[in-house]
C-alpha cells in the first residue's frame, strides 16, 4: 500500500556511483516538491529537529542560498561556515573541523570544498551524511541533477537527447557531474572548447568532441553553456577574453544559423558577453532561471531521500504504512 | 454521502473537495460528481499528500514516494473544506492532513468524509461522514478499489498470513 523510493544511499558525493534508477528516484521525487516553494507558507516539517551544516569552504550565492532554502523549507535547523571568519583559517584540518561540529551533535554536512575529491574524504571520515555541494573541479551533482531536471520539464525525456556542454570543461565540476548522469540516463552527451580546456582523455567517458561551436549548435538539441572560470586559470590557457567570444561564444547570429530550436542553459554566474551574449541568456529559449527554481526542488529531493532512516529499518516501517 | 455532505453543510455552496492522496482522491472525484450532479454546482477540489507530514517519517527506512499535492483553486481560506480518504484506522493520516490543511490556510470549518471507518483510532479523531463502519480485526487489513487505480470499485477484507505482507 505504501511504495517507497528507492535509496539513493548515505551520503551525495558524486553521480559517477549512482545508477540511472537511483538518479531517476532523485528526479521524480523533486516534482511533488516543486509545489512547496510556491505555497504562502513554504514549510513541511519533514526534517524537523535535523541539524545541517552549511560548510562553504569556497565562495558561492546560488548554491549554498539553494542549500539554505531547501533545509528551512523542510523545517531543517541550519548553520552556515565559510572559510572567511571560521577556524580554517587559523589553519584546523577539514576532519578537524568537521569533528568539532559533530562534537555539537549535528545530522548533515553540505560542503563546498576547493580540492577535487573533499567530499568523498570527508564522508569516509565522519558518520553525519554529506552531500558534496561542489568540490573542486571533481563533481557538482545537485547542479547537474538540476540541469537534468530542466531538461525534462522542457523536452519531456532524456533517453536520446543531445546534450552539449560548451566551454571550459576541464575545469567544471558541473560538466563532469552532467556528463556521468546524462550518459547513464540515456542521452547522447558531446563537449566543445578550446583544447587547452578540454581534459585528456574526455572522449573516454563516452562523449563526443565538437572542435567548432557551430558544429555543436548544429547538432544540439540543448547547450549548456559553461562559465569561463577565470579563478582557476593559472594563465596560458587562453589568448583573450574577447578572442574566446569571437570563437568559442553562443551568440545570437549563432543561434540563428541552427537547424531547429536549441534549449538554453548556464549553471550560473554567467560572464556576459563571454561564454554567452546578453540576447541569448536573456532569450525565449533561456531556461537559466529555470534551472535555478529547480535546484530548490532537486536539493529538497536528495535531503528528503538521505535524510530517512537506515535501509535496514525499511521492514519495521512497513506495517506504519496508510490508513 | 454525497448528500450527507451537503446537508451537513445546508447546501452546498462554499463547500471544497480535498482528496488524500491516493485513494482518497479518487473516492473525493466521485462525491464531486455526484454533488455537482445533484446541485448543478462546480465544487472546487484540491488533493492533499500527507507523507511530509507523517508522524513516522524519521523511522520508516526507504522513503515513501511523495505524492502531488494541489490547492483547490480559490485556496482553502473561508471554506468548508471536506477531507476525503478511504479507510479510517488510527486516526493518524488524518492528523497529518489537518497540520498541512492548516499551513495551507484557515478553512472556516473541515469536515471529515471516509468511506470505510475499520475502528482501532490512536488518535481522538471523529468523522463526520461514513459510508461504512466495518469491524475488522487487527490481522485484517481493508483494501479499496477505485476505478482509476484499480479498475473496479470494491471494498476487500483481507487476513494478513502470519507471515506478514
Amino acid at each position: 500500500m505504501n511504495r517507497t523510493a528507492s535509496s539513493i544511499g548515505n551520503n551525495l558525493v558524486g553521480l559517477e556511483h549512482l545508477t540511472s534508477q537511483q538518479i531517476w528516484t532523485i528526479l521524480d521525487t523533486a516534482e511533488p516538491f516543486k509545489e512547496i516553494s510556491e505555497r504562502r507558507i513554504k514549510k513541511v516539517p519533514v526534517l524537523r529537529g535535523k541539524t545541517i551544516v552549511n560548510l562553504f569552504l569556497e565562495p558561492s550565492t546560488r548554491t549554498r542560498v539553494s542549500f539554505e532554502f531547501a533545509e528551512k523549507r523542510l523545517s531543517a535547523d541550519t548553520v552556515n561556515i565559510s572559510s572567511s571568519g571560521s577556524s580554517v583559517v587559523k589553519g584546523e584540518t577539514l576532519v578537524d573541523s568537521a569533528r568539532n561540529l559533530e562534537a555539537m551533535r549535528i545530522d548533515m554536512v553540505v560542503m563546498r570544498h576547493g580540492s577535487s575529491g573533499a567530499a568523498r574524504f570527508l564522508a569516509e571520515r565522519i558518520p553525519s551524511m554529506v552531500i558534496n555541494a561542489g568540490d573542486g573541479s571533481h563533481e557538482h551533482p545537485t547542479q547537474a541533477l538540476l540541469d537534468m531536471l530542466t531538461i525534462r520539464d522542457h523536452l519531456g525525456r532524456i533517453e536520446g537527447l543531445k546534450v552539449c556542454i560548451v566551454g571550459d570543461i576541464l575545469h567544471s565540476r558541473v560538466a563532469r557531474s552532467n556528463i556521468y548522469g546524462l550518459v547513464k540516463l540515456g542521452a547522447e552527451v558531446a563537449v566543445c572548447g578550446p583544447r587547452t580546456l578540454l581534459p585528456m582523455g574526455i572522449a573516454d567517458l563516452g562523449v563526443t568532441v565538437f572542435q567548432r561551436v557551430e558544429e555543436a549548435i548544429e547538432w544540439a538539441d540543448v547547450l549548456n553553456v559553461l562559465r569561463l572560470q577565470l579563478e582557476r586559470m593559472e594563465g596560458g590557457f587562453l589568448p583573450s577574453l574577447r578572442e574566446y567570444n569571437q570563437i568559442w561564444g553562443v551568440t545570437r547570429a549563432r543561434l540563428e544559423r541552427a537547424p531547429k530550436d536549441v534549449l538554453i542553459m548556464h549553471p550560473g554566474p554567467m560572464n556576459r558577453g563571454v561564454e554567452i551574449d546578453s540576447d541569448v541568456a536573456d532569450g525565449p529559449h533561456s531556461v537559466i532561471l529555470e534551472q535555478v527554481t529547480n535546484g530548490v526542488a532537486i536539493r529538497m529531493a536528495v535531503l528528503y531521500l538521505l535524510a530517512g532512516g537506515a535501509p535496514d529499518t525499511a521492514e519495521a516501517a512497513k506495517e506504519g504504512a496508510g490508513q | 454521502m454525497a448528500r450527507e455532505l451537503v446537508e451537513r453543510n445546508e447546501g452546498p455552496s462554499n463547500l471544497a473537495l480535498l482528496g488524500i492522496q491516493r485513494r482518497g482522491v479518487q473516492i473525493a472525484h466521485l462525491i464531486q460528481t455526484e454533488i455537482e450532479r445533484a446541485e448543478a454546482v462546480t465544487l472546487p477540489f484540491g488533493t492533499l499528500d500527507i507523507t511530509l507530514y507523517r508522524d513516522d517519517l524519521m523511522v520508516v527506512g526507504p522513503r515513501p514516494v511523495v505524492g502531488e499535492s494541489v490547492l483547490p483553486p480559490g485556496g482553502v481560506d473561508g471554506h468548508a473544506v471536506v477531507l476525503v480518504d478511504d479507510v479510517l484506522f488510527t486516526g493518524r493520516t488524518i492528523r497529518a492532513a489537518l497540520n498541512e490543511l492548516m499551513d495551507w490556510g484557515r478553512p472556516s470549518r473541515v469536515f471529515l468524509c471516509v468511506l470505510i471507518d475499520r475502528g482501532g483510532r490512536e488518535i481522538p479523531i471523529q468523522p463526520d461522514v461514513v459510508g461504512q463502519v466495518v469491524t475488522v480485526l487487527p490481522d485484517q487489513t481493508v483494501d479499496v478499489s477505485v476505478p482509476a487505480l484499480d479498475g473496479k470499485l470494491a471494498v476487500d477484507i483481507v487476513t494478513i498470513s502470519a507471515e506478514g505482507t
